[in-house]
């Protein structure tokens, strides 16, 4: 595959897949992404799909998009504006075009353009002329009667055929990029190895767009982009769900402990069960329960038959957990909730990300209720949080509430794959076999953390429950003795401080700005941060991933800058829990609620206002 | 539990040191008098067994035994339970409720436990009512009872607790009587033997809010007419002078007299309890006096796949054919690459 055309090269490019929510574009974007990770680009994506299955074809609801971001040097965001729009009907148009750098490229299939679909689309005539695309290079390319042409003789039905539409598409594009088809050619060869006329047909499809792109020259100059500098070592890319579950299951090696989840499907926290299902090969138990209550009351149960206990959900199925993640903390058991937020409240924008179930994990439970809630940042960082949850809960005997988020979750990156004997040892608080009667809330001094007792140990027989009790394990209405009990699980909880890692400034370490996030929005952020860096500003970043209990040095780090921003995907629920817990301070906010993550442009234009006081 | 037992327990060995909170007369204390005789009985060490309640009068059961013991939250028993078992299959699980913890707030948890035939037994202490919120009418209570919250009488038609385990494809179920211990021993006996979930309703007396509402079966004076205790293998047999028995009467069950119209013992209906087809064995769980005697005994026990054993057999099949063998395996499978 000679290419004669020119090649500059860039630093990085962002590229949008996206068509009906049947067009394989979910797909389609994964296998550019290996392809480009293989490559040795740095690169992160973002999917972005509709809560239904098969929304009305030709519609904008129906529209399924993947965004790619790769780059030579770091990338943390799946970018904001794309270079280059695949649309594979008038509707993904409609949908994206805002999203397109003024003058890139899109591709769209010109036969899907029929006086039907750009009625449905909501256009009234041509969208190019509508859209005023002729400031864009557009690329009307004829997939549809290409592909059947190209199959001609291959003996599919013209279904099949018309499948393989997104293949073209993505031929096209590795033309774009001076990419090589090899990797993708191989999943189809693996992937359809019953069926080689499937796996013959999706590689014909892909060739053929490929010299399309070459005959047309679709883009002149070819861009490239280099590898990224990364360290050294043995990648992969991983998304979200399947880091979460994969940290989980390393702890539960490292603690030697089966691993059981209780769950029940919910967007977009399905991932972590189907990936747990899976892993059969590593002993998990994973129990699709009835509902979200049996999911945690499961887990609860293998916790105390003295099992790593795992249950996943999103903000609505946590709301059904509540209850019993108070009979965990009153029982003082050890339990990870993964809680991957999604566009709320009630059953919302199930599809979509957002950061709005700060406070129901904080607060969302009867009583004194409190639970170490961790947040996770990248999508390759769920793995190390995960692992961390499951550390926390078993060596502190408590709930953790792990938030991730629908972009995090489905959201991929390369990771450099760490070494299991190179993870922290995990100790869970065992109880001495030889100290009988065993005395169930009895406590570590030190840590106020009581010891675990597994059912079948001889002489260790004791009850625990919701109902309150006495440091012997004896129901009690006393009323100091319940008070006390209340301050020591609240201290019990709060004594964790002591073990999480102090709060990282990216940046000068004082300045004019402190940009302040948690969890999932840190690449967005940072970029920010950079770029505003770049241009001369005083500003840095600090992202939390401990939330309770904060690290220890937040007010140190927070004085020394003029003036400190909170940016959430919410109204402001961490703005809020930082003004009761650091009333020191004056928080402004940046705010968004649309289930979008933030633009970077946002973000700097809002920070830029604020330190020049508008 | 194939370990062999080395200590002979006795009834002692499983109470615990916590003073017993029911109601003076409350049908309670002979199910916890009863259970704590049979386990003994097993051939279980007694850290193995582990009693799981939800909320309710008869979920403090759990601190009145010297087992491990797990007190959980309104309804959810049967999914704490089925969680406790699938985690340790080695161990004995009991899950104690009753007829509102188990079939209203719960009834979800009570029908998919039984479902999946995970091995734990359930005892539901059926009194008809709420009483530890003093007197509501619960989903048994029968169409009409006036009750603090039906001070008019219930408009609801009850749940039949056999009924409802033979419809969530249940394989074990049995009733008893709070006060008839010997009978309950034998029961809770073969629920624990039984592999699979076994639900064993006991007619249970609330001394304060319902007190007597059993009575008009289960009375000393009229209980030998108005039950019948079934044997698997032995005729339907009832009554006083043990001279009434049970037949097939076209589709429907007959009470009948032996030695009336022509009827011999032979004509009687053989109990079978293993019968796969629940058809007689639904029609013995849902009689109701006056027209029938109550049936008690083990009703239905059928053999069947438990949950957690195949959940372990699939873990041992995966295993055997599974390239990955570790965490460090599963971070290298699939596609990688080195950066140098």
């Amino acid at each position: 595959m000679a290419k004669n055309s020119q090649v500059i090269e860039r630093e990085e490019v962002v590229i949008r897949f996206s068509g009906d929510s049947g067009d394989g574009m979910q797909l389609t974007g994964t296998l550019f992404s290996d392809t480009a990770a293989l490559f040795g680009n740095d690169l992160s994506t973002f999917p972005d799909y509709p809560a239904e299955i098969r929304a009305p074809q030709g519609t904008v609801g129906g529209v399924s998009g993947f965004q790619v971001h790769l780059g030579h040097s770091e990338i943390n965001t799946p970018g904001d504006y794309s270079d280059v729009l695949v649309a594979m009907n008038p509707a993904a148009v409609k949908a994206n075009v805002k999203w397109v750098k003024p003058g890139g490229t899109i591709i769209f299939d010109k036969d899907n353009f029929t006086d039907k679909n750009i009625e449905k689309a909501g256009y009234k005539s041509d969208p190019v002329v509508e859209e005023k695309l002729d400031n864009y290079n557009v690329i009307a390319a004829p997939i549809s009667s290409m592909v059947k042409e190209a199959l001609k003789d291959i003996g599919l039905d013209p279904k099949s055929i018309l499948r393989t539409k997104n293949m073209f598409a993505l031929g096209m594009v590795y033309w774009l990029f001076d990419r090589r088809l090899k990797y993708t050619e191989q999943y189809f060869d693996k992937k359809f190895a019953k069926k080689p006329e499937i796996a013959e047909a999706n590689k014909i499809a892909l060739r053929a767009g490929y010299y399309y792109a070459e005959t047309i020259e679709a883009l002149n100059p070819v861009i490239k982009i280099e590898p990224a500098q990364i360290a050294k070592g043995t990648y992969r890319n991983i998304c979200g769900n399947i880091a979460t579950a994969w940290g989980l299951l390393a702890a539960a090696e490292k603690a030697g402990l089966k691993l059981f989840i209780g769950s029940y499907p919910i967007t977009p926290a399905t991932g972590i069960l189907e990936e747990m299902a899976a892993r059969k090969d590593l002993g998990v138990k994973s129990f699709q329960a009835e509902d979200e209550i049996a999911g945690i009351c499961t887990a609860l149960g293998a916790s105390f038959s003295g099992n790593l206990a795992v249950t996943s959900t999103s903000g609505p199925g946590l709301a059904l957990k509540s209850e019993a993640i108070g009979l965990a903390v009153m029982a003082e058991l050890p339990i990870v909730i993964v809680n991957v937020q999604r566009g709320g409240p009630s059953t919302g924008l199930p599809t979509k990300t957002e950061q709005s179930d700060l406070m129901q994990a904080l607060y969302g439970r009867s009583g004194e209720c409190p639970v170490v809630v961790i947040a996770a940042s990248t999508p390759s960082d769920c793995f190390h949080f995960a692992y961390e949850a499951a550390k926390i809960a078993l060596e502190h005997m408590t709930p953790v509430l792990l938030l991730t988020d629908g972009y995090l979750a489905n959201g991929s990156e390369p990771w450099k794959i760490p070494k299991m004997k190179d993870l922290p040892e995990i100790k869970p608080p065992f109880a001495d076999k030889t100290k009988i009667p065993f005395l169930p809330y009895a406590r570590d001094c030190e840590t106020l953390v009581r010891s675990w007792a597994i059912p079948g140990t001889p002489g260790l027989e004791h009850r625990i429950g919701g109902l309150e009790k006495t440091l012997k394990g004896t129901v009690s209405y006393i009323p100091e003795n319940h008070e006390q009990m209340v301050k020591l699980r609240a201290d019990k909880v709060a004594k964790v401080a002591d073990k999480i890692p102090d709060l990282t400034v990216y940046g000068e370490e004082s300045g004019d700005l402190l940009l302040v996030g948690w969890g999932g929005s840190r690449g967005y952020l940072m970029t920010a941060v950079r770029e505003l860096q770049a241009e001369g500003y005083k500003v840095s970043l600090a992202n939390f991933n401990y939330i309770n209990p904060f690290p220890k040095n937040v007010n140190e780090v927070f004085r020394k800058f003029k003036k400190i921003v909170v940016a959430e995907l919410n109204l402001g629920q961490f703005a809020d829990y930082l003004r009761m817990k650091y009333q020191e301070f004056n928080y402004e906010q940046v705010n968004k609620v649309q289930g979008l993550p933030f633009t970077i442009k946002e973000i700097k234009e809002k920070c830029i206002k604020i330190l020049e006081g508008k | 539990m194939a370990e062999q037992q080395t200590i002979q327990y006795t009834q002692k060995d499983f109470k615990s040191d916590q003073e017993v909170r029911w109601c003076p007369g409350c049908g309670d204390h002979a199910v916890l008098n009863a259970v704590q005789r049979a386990l003994p009985e097993l051939g279980i060490p007694k850290e193995k067994f582990a009693f799981i309640s939800g909320i309710g009068c008869s979920s403090r059961f759990p601190y009145y035994m010297d087992t491990y013991g797990f007190h959980g939250i309104h309804g959810r028993a049967a999914a704490v339970a089925s969680g406790v078992k699938t985690a340790n299959p080695e161990l004995s699980v009991w899950d104690i409720t009753g007829d509102g913890d188990a079939l209203a707030i719960g009834g979800n948890h009570f029908i998919h436990a039984i479902r999946r035939n995970i091995d734990i037994n359930i005892i539901l202490f059926n009194n008809e009512i709420y009483g530890l919120t003093k007197g509501q009418y619960s989903p048994t209570s029968g169409k009409g009872l006036v009750t603090k919250t039906s001070p008019f009488g219930t408009v609801e038609e009850p749940f039949s607790v056999g009924e409802l385990v033979i419809g969530a494809k249940g394989k074990f179920f049995a009733r008893t009587v709070d006060s008839n211990i010997a009978l309950s021993i034998q029961i809770y006996i073969e629920a624990a033997k039984h592999k699979g979930t076994s639900v064993v309703e006991v007619l249970q007396n609330c001394v304060i809010f319902n007190d007597g509402i059993h009575d008009v079966v289960t009375g000393k004076e009229v209980r030998d007419d108005r039950t019948i205790i079934l044997k698997h293998g032995e005729p339907m047999k009832f009554g006083k002078e043990n001279n009434m028995g049970l037949v097939l009467d076209g589709l429907k069950l007959k009470v009948v007299t032996i030695g009336e119209n022509g009827i011999a013992e032979k004509n009687l209906l053989v109990h079978d309890a293993s019968e796969p087809n629940p058809g007689i064995q639904y029609m013995l769980a849902n009689m109701r006096y006056p027209e029938y005697p109550v049936a008690l005994g083990v009703i239905r026990s059928v053999a069947g796949n438990t949950y957690e054993a195949d959940v372990q057999e699939q873990i041992k099949s995966v295993q055997k054919d599974s390239k990955i063998k570790c965490m460090d395996d599963l971070l290298l499978s699939g596609s990688i690459w080195k950066v140098e």
